[in-house]
C-alpha cells in the first residue's frame, strides 16, 4: 500500500471513530433519558402516563423502522440546519445520532425494565421520592445492561458510519467503496475490514471490561 | 382469657391504662380487594408501642396486603389507617415519604441494592432523608456495630449469605430510626439457624431499642419465637386475636388449629393403627394442658386418685414465652365397665383439653 493510501486509511480511521464516538455520546445522552421516560410513563411505572408513552414508544418505533440509508438523504434539510452544511463527517453524525438514540432507548429501556420491583417497593418503604428512585436504584442496578446495550449501539454505528460515506462523510467505508471496489485496489478493502475487525473486538472488550467491573449481581 | 392488648371497643380490665399511650397503628374497617377478589375484608387492629406483633396466615390470606397497608405501599377502598396518631388514609405519594421515612421495613428477599455496598445500602435511608455525610456515617458505623457486620462494611450484598443479606436489610430498616419496622416474611428464605439467628436479633432491637414491631409469616414457629400478640388472617379476614400463649393454649378457629399442627405433637401413625373404637384393654386418651395444669404431676395424680397405671404414649410439655402448654397421648387401663367414665371426669376437670381417640388392647 502506498503512503498516500495509507495516509488515507488513518484518515478514515480518524473519521470513523469520531462519527461513532460523538453520534454514540449523543444517543447516550439522549437515548438513556427517553428509555427512562419509556419505563417511567408504561404501565405499573412510576409516572405512568398512558398518551405519553404510545407517543414516545410510536416516535421510537418509527424512526427504527426507517432503513439507516434513507434516513440519512432523508434527513439532509435539518442536517444542514443544524452543521450548515449536508456533506462531510460533521454532517453525518446528525443522521447517525438521530438513528442511534431511538435504538439506544429501546436498548436501555430493555435493561431499566428488568429491575427487581422489589428493589423499587424497598426504595419507597423508606420514603425515596420517584426522582430519587429512578436516581439511586433505577439506573444503577441495570447499569450493567446500559454499558453492554451502549457497546452494541457503538459497534452497530461503526457499521451504519460506512453508509455514511454516501452523503461524502468520509471514513473507512467510504475508502473501501472508493478505493477497494471501485478502483480494484484489493490491498485497501483487505486493510479496511482488517482495521473493523480490530475496532469492533476492541471496542467490545472495553465495553465487556466496563460492564463486568459495574456489574455487582 | 386475659388479653394484655384489648383492641378497639373490647371492654378488658386494662383498657384504661392503654387509653394514656395512643397505638402506633390503629385499621379501622379495612377494606382492599383486587379486580373483585376481596384481599381485605373489614380489618380492625392496633399496635401497642414496644410490642411485637404477628400476623399468621397461608399464602393468600391477604397479609401482604395487611402489612403494606401500614406504610401506604398499599392503597386502601374503604377504612382508616392510622399511624403514630395521624390518618394517613389516601395521603398522596409525596405526602407519604415523611411517614414512611418513621417506618422501617425488611424484606423476605432481602431487596438490597446490589449496586451498592453495605455501607451505602444502610446509609441510603438518611442519604435520601437529607443527612450529612460525617452524620451518616457515623450512623452507619453504629447499625454495623448493632447487626454484626463490622467487617462487611465495604462488601457488595452478593458477596453476603442470606442470614448477612438480612442484617443489612434490618440495618437499613433502622437507619432513620423508625418508630415502627414492619417485617414481610423475613426469615421465610432462611435456613432454620439463620432464621433463628435473625429472629433473635429483632427480638434484641424490640428489647433494646423499645421499636415496634409488625410481621407477617406462615410459620407459627416464628410467631411462636419472638411474638407478644398473635393475629390469624383467613381469607382476608381476622379469625382470631389474642396473646400468643392464649391463643397456642386454646386455638378457637380452624385455621389457627391447622397452623398449630405442625408445632403440636400428634399420635405417630403406627400406634394410630392399631386404635380399636369399639373397645379395648386401654383407653388412648389426646390430653391439652397449659398453664398451671401443665406444671401438676398429672399423671402421678391419675395414678393415685384412680388406682389405674397411665402409660405416656407420646407427646410432651412445650413453652411459649414463660408458660408451659402440652399434648400428651396416654394409654390409661379401663378393665372395668364404669372406668371410662371415671378417667373422663377425673381428666376433664384438670385439663384444657380432653379426647378419647380409641382403644388399645396390645401394649404399643
Amino acid at each position: 500500500m502506498s503512503p498516500i493510501l495509507f495516509n488515507l486509511l488513518l484518515r478514515s480511521i480518524g473519521e470513523t471513530v469520531i462519527m461513532t464516538l460523538a453520534s454514540g455520546l449523543i444517543s447516550l445522552l439522549i437515548g438513556l433519558p427517553l428509555g427512562i421516560i419509556l419505563i417511567a410513563t408504561d404501565r405499573g411505572g412510576l409516572f405512568q402516563n398512558r398518551p405519553v408513552n404510545l407517543a414516545l414508544g410510536g416516535l421510537v418505533n418509527a424512526f427504527r423502522s426507517v432503513p439507516f440509508i434513507i434516513l440519512l438523504v432523508a434527513l439532509i434539510p435539518l442536517t444542514r440546519l443544524i452543521v450548515g452544511t449536508s456533506i462531510g463527517t460533521m454532517a453525518a453524525i446528525v443522521p447517525l445520532s438521530i438513528a442511534a438514540i431511538p435504538y439506544y432507548a429501546r436498548m436501555a429501556a430493555v435493561s431499566l425494565r428488568e429491575v427487581d420491583r422489589g428493589l423499587i417497593e424497598a426504595a419507597r418503604s423508606i420514603g425515596a421520592s420517584r426522582w430519587t428512585i429512578i436516581r439511586e436504584v433505577i439506573v444503577p442496578e441495570s447499569l450493567p445492561g446500559l454499558t453492554a446495550g451502549f457497546t452494541v449501539t457503538l459497534v452497530t454505528l461503526i457499521g451504519a458510519s460506512a453508509m455514511a460515506g454516501a452523503v461524502g462523510a468520509g471514513g473507512l467505508g467510504d475508502l473501501a467503496i472508493r478505493y477497494g471496489y471501485q478502483r480494484f485496489e484489493t490491498g485497501v478493502m483487505v486493510a479496511v475490514v482488517a482495521v473493523l475487525i480490530v475496532l469492533v473486538c476492541g471496542m467490545q472488550w472495553v465495553g465487556d471490561h466496563i460492564t463486568r467491573r459495574v456489574d455487582h449481581r | 382469657m386475659n388479653n394484655p392488648f384489648p383492641t378497639i371497643g373490647a371492654h378488658a380490665p386494662l383498657q384504661r391504662d392503654l387509653a394514656a399511650t395512643p397505638p402506633v397503628v390503629r385499621l379501622r374497617h379495612v377494606r382492599r380487594s383486587f379486580d373483585g377478589v376481596v384481599a381485605l375484608d373489614d380489618i380492625s387492629l392496633s399496635v401497642q408501642p414496644g410490642e411485637i406483633l404477628g400476623i399468621i396466615g397461608r399464602s393468600g390470606a391477604g397479609k401482604s396486603t395487611l402489612i403494606r397497608t401500614i406504610n401506604g405501599l398499599e392503597r386502601i377502598d374503604a377504612g382508616q389507617v392510622e399511624f403514630d396518631g395521624q390518618d394517613i388514609t389516601g395521603l398522596h405519594e409525596t405526602a407519604l415519604q415523611p411517614v414512611r421515612r418513621r417506618i422501617g421495613m425488611i424484606f423476605q428477599h432481602f431487596n438490597l441494592l446490589s449496586a451498592k455496598t453495605v455501607a451505602e445500602n444502610i446509609g441510603l435511608p438518611l442519604k435520601i432523608a437529607g443527612e450529612a455525610r460525617a452524620a451518616r456515617n457515623a450512623r452507619v458505623a453504629e447499625l454495623l456495630e448493632l447487626t454484626g457486620l463490622r467487617d462487611k462494611a465495604n462488601a457488595y450484598p452478593s458477596q453476603l449469605s442470606g442470614g448477612q443479606k438480612q442484617r443489612v436489610g434490618i440495618a437499613r430498616a433502622l437507619a432513620a430510626k423508625p418508630l415502627l419496622l414492619l417485617s414481610d416474611e423475613a426469615t421465610s428464605a432462611l435456613d432454620p439457624e439463620t432464621t433463628h439467628s435473625i429472629l433473635e436479633l429483632l427480638r434484641e432491637i424490640n428489647r433494646r431499642l423499645g421499636l415496634t414491631i409488625v410481621l407477617i409469616t406462615h410459620e407459627m414457629e416464628v410467631i411462636r419465637a419472638i411474638a407478644d400478640r398473635v393475629v390469624v388472617l383467613d381469607h382476608g379476614r381476622i379469625v382470631e386475636e389474642g396473646s400468643v400463649f392464649d391463643v397456642f393454649a386454646t386455638p378457637r378457629s380452624e385455621t389457627t388449629k391447622s397452623l398449630l399442627r405442625s408445632l403440636r405433637p400428634s399420635l405417630p401413625a403406627h400406634i394410630a393403627e392399631h386404635l380399636d373404637v369399639a373397645g379395648g384393654a386401654e383407653i388412648v386418651l389426646r390430653i391439652d394442658v397449659s398453664g398451671d395444669a401443665a406444671r401438676r404431676p398429672l399423671l402421678a395424680e391419675a395414678a393415685t386418685e384412680l388406682g389405674l397405671l397411665p402409660r405416656l404414649l407420646h407427646g410432651g410439655i412445650d413453652h411459649v414465652g414463660d408458660q408451659p402448654i402440652g399434648t400428651l397421648f396416654v394409654a390409661v387401663p379401663a378393665p372395668g365397665p364404669g372406668d371410662r367414665a371415671r378417667i373422663l371426669r377425673h381428666f376433664n376437670d384438670k385439663v384444657s383439653g380432653l379426647e378419647v381417640l380409641g382403644y388399645v388392647t396390645d401394649p404399643v
